[in-house]
C-alpha cells in the first residue's frame, strides 16, 4: 500500500541540526492524534544542506520546503497541510529579493542551484544518443541548419546571451567567433580545451562523462558559424572514461548523420577528433595546446595574432572551453534573451564549481552568476564540518587567491573576484577552516606552478623557482622582513613580463595570502610561528608528563617509532626523529599530546 | 542508426521524449538510475549497479528499468540513485551501497516506503523540463 504524503525531516546521521529528533518525535505524535499514521511515512533523510536554516521539512508529493522548523510547529503542519492540503507559509522557504536570482520563467530556486551547463548530467544514459535527442538535444543544431539561421544570426544571438568563456580569462563568445568568421581562409578548426588543469577542478570531466553530445552539437554549430569543417578536442590522457563516452558520442553521432558529410541533408560537414594531452598545465594554455595538437612540445608562443585568426596550422580556429560551449545548445534553442536573464549585468548566465576541501556537500555546483559566496557555502554546501571556522575560499586555482569571510556576501560574477585580487578561474572552490595555513596554501600552488612552468621564458622558470624559495624559507622560519619586498618586486616582474597566463598569474595565490593575512604570514617570518600548526618546520610535539597516562598509543601510531615509555608511564618524543606528521596528536585521547 | 532526416530526427524527439520522462503521471513503469561518473564509479556505482540487477532477479521483478546516467554532482553522496516507482514520489538516494540497494528493491520498489537516512535533494529544478 503506498502513502498518500511522504514527510521528510533532515538530519539523519552526524547532523548538528538543532533539535531534529524532537521534531520527528513530534511529527509522530501528531500524525498519531490526527489517526493518519498510516496513511503518511515519516523519512529521515541525509543532508540538504541549509543547515543554517534547520531542521528542514519537505513534504511529498508537493514538495512543499518548509525551513526552521521546531517541534512545536509539527501539529501545525500535519492538520493544516496533511490533513486540509493547505501549506504553511510561514514556514515556507522564502526567497530573499535579489538581482542576481531573476527568476527564470517558474522555477523555484530554493535549491539556489540553476542548471543549464549540467541540465543533462544524472538525467541521460551518455552513451545513448536518444536520451540526449530527447531532451532537446540536436535542437539547435536542428535550428541552425534547417531553421534559417545564418552565421551571423548565431552570433548575434550569442552577443544577446552575453556568454563569456568559461575556460579562465572570461573572453565574450560571440567576439571570438566573429573574428574566425570575418577571416577568409581555406580551411578553418573548432577546438574544445578539455585539458582541465586547474588542481580541484572537475566540472569539464563531469560535462563530458554525462553529457557528450552538448559537447558535439556546440562544436557543430561553432563549426558551422565560422566555417569550420573539422573539429579537435584536446583531452587529458588522465579522463578515461570522459574519453570513452566521448568516442562513443562522436561515433553515435556520426552514424546518425549529425556529424559528417551533409548533415541533415544541408551542404555542411563537420567531423570531430580527439587528442590526448600528457596532463601538463601549461597545454591547457590555448597556443601551447595548439601546438600540442600539431604534435610540437606544449610550449606558449606569444599573441597576438590570436588563434581566432591565425591558429592550428596557422588557421583561423576557434578555442573553447568544454563548460563554455556546454551553455550553446541551450542559447541557441530557447534563444540568448533567455540566458541574459541569468546572472549579474555583465556576467550572464551560470558557473558551475567544483565545491571541496572543508566542506559538508562537497561536489559540483552550478549557480547563476552572481550568487554569493555565502549561498554557496552555507546553503548549498552546508557549511563547514566538525564546528569549524570557516578561515577563506580559494578560487582560481594556481592562477587566483583567497576570499576571506569578510567578502561571504560579494556576488561571485568575473568583475568582483577580480576585485578581490582572485580570479573565476576554470571554477575549482577549495573551502578552508581554521586548521589550513595560509602561507602553506600558497605554497602548495606555487610548487604546483614552479613545477608546471614549461621553462621557455624567464620570469616565469626563474622568478617562480625564487618566489617559491622565499616561502619555502618562510616556512622553515629562515626568511627576513625584506623578503616582502623581494616577493612584490619579483610577482610585479613575473606578471609583466612573463610569456602566457601560467607565468602572469602564478605569483596571485603568494599577493592574496600576503593582502588577507598580513598576520599569519608576519607570525611564521618574526616569530618563527605558524598559528594553524602546519608549517612543520616551525612546529613541535611533545608530550606533557602531567597529562600522559601512558596507554602507549601514540607509541603504537608513530610511524617512525620514535615514541618511547612503557606501559603506564609517561611517553617522549624523540625530537630529532620526529617527522611532525600529528599521527600521535590526533591520536591521544587525553590531550596530553601538544603542539606548538 | 541509420542517417537521420530533419523529420526523423523530429519523430524520435517526440517519442522518446515522453519514454524518458520518469515523473510524468503517464510513466507506468519503474525506473532505477544510478549515476555513474568518475565520482559514483570510485565510490562503488558499478557493485551498486550490480545489487540492484541481482536483487531485481532475485525478487523475479522483470519490469524495473536499470539505467546508468552521469554524475549528478553530489559527490559527497555517492552513489547516487534515482529511483521512480509509479503513484510515488520520485526520489534521489544517496550512499547507496551494495546493501542499500537490495532495501531499495525490496522496501521501496516492492514496500511502497521511502528508505531513511538516504534521501537527498535533487540539486536544481530541470530546465529542459516544459520547454516547448
Ligand atoms: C596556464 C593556463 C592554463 C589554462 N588551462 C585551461 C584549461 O585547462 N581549460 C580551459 O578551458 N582553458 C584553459 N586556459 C585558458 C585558455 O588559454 C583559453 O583562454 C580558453 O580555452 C578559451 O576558451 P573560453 O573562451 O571558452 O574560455 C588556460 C590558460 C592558461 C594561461
Amino acid at each position: 500500500m503506498a502513502f498518500h504524503h511522504y514527510v521528510l525531516v533532515c538530519g539523519g546521521t552526524g547532523c548538528v541540526s538543532s533539535k531534529a529528533d524532537d521534531l520527528f518525535g513530534e511529527l509522530a505524535k501528531a500524525l498519531d492524534q490526527e489517526g493518519i499514521r498510516d496513511d503518511v511515512q515519516l523519512v529521515k533523510t541525509g543532508c540538504f544542506g541549509f543547515c543554517e536554516q534547520g531542521p528542514i521539512v519537505k513534504v511529498l508529493p508537493e514538495e512543499s520546503f518548509y525551513v526552521g522548523v521546531k517541534p512545536a510547529d509539527a501539529a501545525e503542519i500535519v492538520s493544516e497541510h496533511i490533513v486540509k492540503g493547505r501549506q504553511v507559509d510561514r514556514l515556507l522557504y522564502k526567497e530573499e529579493d535579489s538581482k542576481v536570482h531573476a527568476k527564470v520563467d517558474d522555477i523555484s530556486f530554493y535549491q539556489k542551484q540553476f542548471r543549464i551547463v549540467l541540465r543533462n548530467c544524472g538525467f541521460i544514459d551518455p552513451e545513448n544518443i536518444d536520451e540526449y535527442i530527447a531532451r532537446d538535444g540536436y535542437l539547435a543544431l536542428e535550428r541552425a541548419l534547417t531553421g534559417g539561421m545564418t552565421p551571423d544570426d548565431i552570433i548575434e544571438e550569442l552577443k544577446e546571451s552575453g556568454l563569456r568563456g568559461r575556460g579562465g580569462a572570461g573572453f565574450p563568445t560571440w567576439q571570438k567567433w566573429g573574428f574566425s568568421k570575418a577571416v577568409e581562409a581555406d580551411q578553418k578548426y573548432v577546438v574544445c580545451n578539455a585539458d582541465e588543469g586547474d588542481p580541484g577542478a572537475y566540472m569539464d570531466r563531469s560535462v563530458l562523462e554525462g553529457d557528450p553530445h552538448s559537447i558535439i552539437e556546440a562544436m557543430a554549430i561553432a563549426g558551422y558559424t565560422c566555417g569550420a569543417d573539422t573539429g579537435f578536442v584536446y583531452c587529458r590522457a588522465e579522463y578515461p572514461l570522459a574519453i570513452h563516452r566521448l568516442e562513443v558520442a562522436i561515433k553515435q553521432a556520426t552514424e546518425a548523420g549529425l556529424l559528417g558529410d551533409n548533415i541533415l541533408g544541408t551542404d555542411f560537414s563537420f567531423t570531430i577528433e580527439i587528442r590526448l594531452g600528457a596532463g601538463a598545465f601549461v597545454c591547457g594554455e590555448e597556443t601551447a595546446l595548439l601546438a600540442s595538437i600539431e604534435g610540437k612540445r606544449g610550449m606558449p608562443i606569444p599573441r597576438p595574432p590570436f588563434p581566432a585568426v591565425k591558429g592550428l596550422w596557422e588557421k583561423p580556429t576557434v578555442i573553447n572551453n568544454v563548460e563554455t560551449l556546454a551553455n550553446i545548445p541551450v542559447i541557441i534553442s530557447r534563444g540568448g534573451e533567455w540566458f541574459a536573464k541569468v546572472g549579474t549585468e555583465k556576467s550572464r548566465g551560470t558557473k558551475v564549481f567544483a565545491l571541496t576541501g572543508k566542506i559538508k556537500n562537497s561536489g559540483l555546483v552550478e549557480v547563476p552568476m552572481g550568487t554569493t559566496l555565502r549561498d554557496i557555502i552555507y546553503n548549498i554546501g552546508g557549511g563547514i564540518p566538525d564546528g569549524r571556522a570557516f578561515k577563506a575560499v580559494q578560487t582560481g586555482g594556481p592562477s587566483g587567491g583567497v576570499i576571506t569571510a569578510d567578502y561571504l556576501d560579494t556576488p561571485i560574477d568575473y568583475e568582483h573576484l577580480q576585485e578581490l585580487g582572485s580570479i573565476m578561474g576554470s571554477g575549482g572552490m577549495i573551502v578552508m577552516d581554521e586548521d589550513d595555513c595560509m602561507l602553506d596554501v600558497a605554497k602548495f600552488y606555487l610548487e604546483f606552478t614552479v613545477e608546471e612552468s614549461c621553462g621557455k621564458c624567464a620570469p616565469c622558470r626563474v622568478g617562480g623557482r625564487k618566489l617559491y624559495n622565499i616561502l619555502d624559507r618562510m616556512a622553515k622560519g629562515t626568511a627576513e622582513e625584506e623578503d616582502f619586498g623581494r616577493i612584490e618586486d619579483i610577482g610585479q616582474a613575473m606578471k609583466r613580463a612573463s610569456l602566457c597566463g601560467l607565468g602572469q598569474t602564478a605569483p596571485n595565490p603568494v599577493l592574496s595570502v600576503i593582502k588577507y593575512f598580513p598576520e599569519e604570514i608576519g607570525a611564521h617570518v618574526k616569530e618563527g610561528r605558524c598559528p594553524a600548526g602546519v608549517c612543520k618546520g616551525l612546529i613541535q610535539y611533545y608530550i606533557d608528563p602531567e597529562k600522559c597516562i601512558g596507554c602507549t598509543l601514540c607509541a603504537r601510531r608513530c610511524p617512525v617509532n620514535v615514541i618511547a615509555g612503557e606501559r603506564k608511564e609517561v611517553h617522549v618524543i624523540d625530537q630529532n626523529g620526529c617527522i611532525k606528521c600529528g599521527e600521535c596528536f590526533d591520536a591521544c585521547k587525553f590531550g596530553a599530546v601538544i603542539r606548538r | 542508426m541509420a542517417k537521420m532526416t530533419l523529420d526523423e530526427l523530429r519523430k524520435l524527439r517526440e517519442s522518446k521524449k515522453k519514454e524518458l520522462d520518469l515523473r510524468s503521471p503517464d510513466n507506468k513503469s519503474i525506473h532505477v538510475v544510478v549515476g555513474m561518473g568518475t565520482s559514483g564509479i570510485a565510490n562503488g556505482a558499478k557493485k551498486t549497479l550490480q545489487a540492484f540487477v541481482d536483487e531485481l532477479s532475485d525478487q523475479g521483478l522483470t519490469n524495473v528499468s536499470v539505467r546508468q546516467v552521469g554524475g549528478m554532482g553530489l559527490d559527497f553522496a555517492e552513489p547516487t540513485v534515482e529511483v521512480a516507482v509509479p503513484e510515488m514520489p520520485t526520489v534521489i538516494y544517496g550512499n547507496v551501497d551494495e546493501e542499500v540497494a537490495r532495501k531499495i528493491v525490496r522496501k521501496h520498489i516492492l514496500g511502497k516506503q521511502l528508505i531513511n537516512e538516504h534521501i537527498y535533494d535533487r540539486p536544481a529544478a530541470d530546465i529542459v523540463e516544459g520547454t516547448e
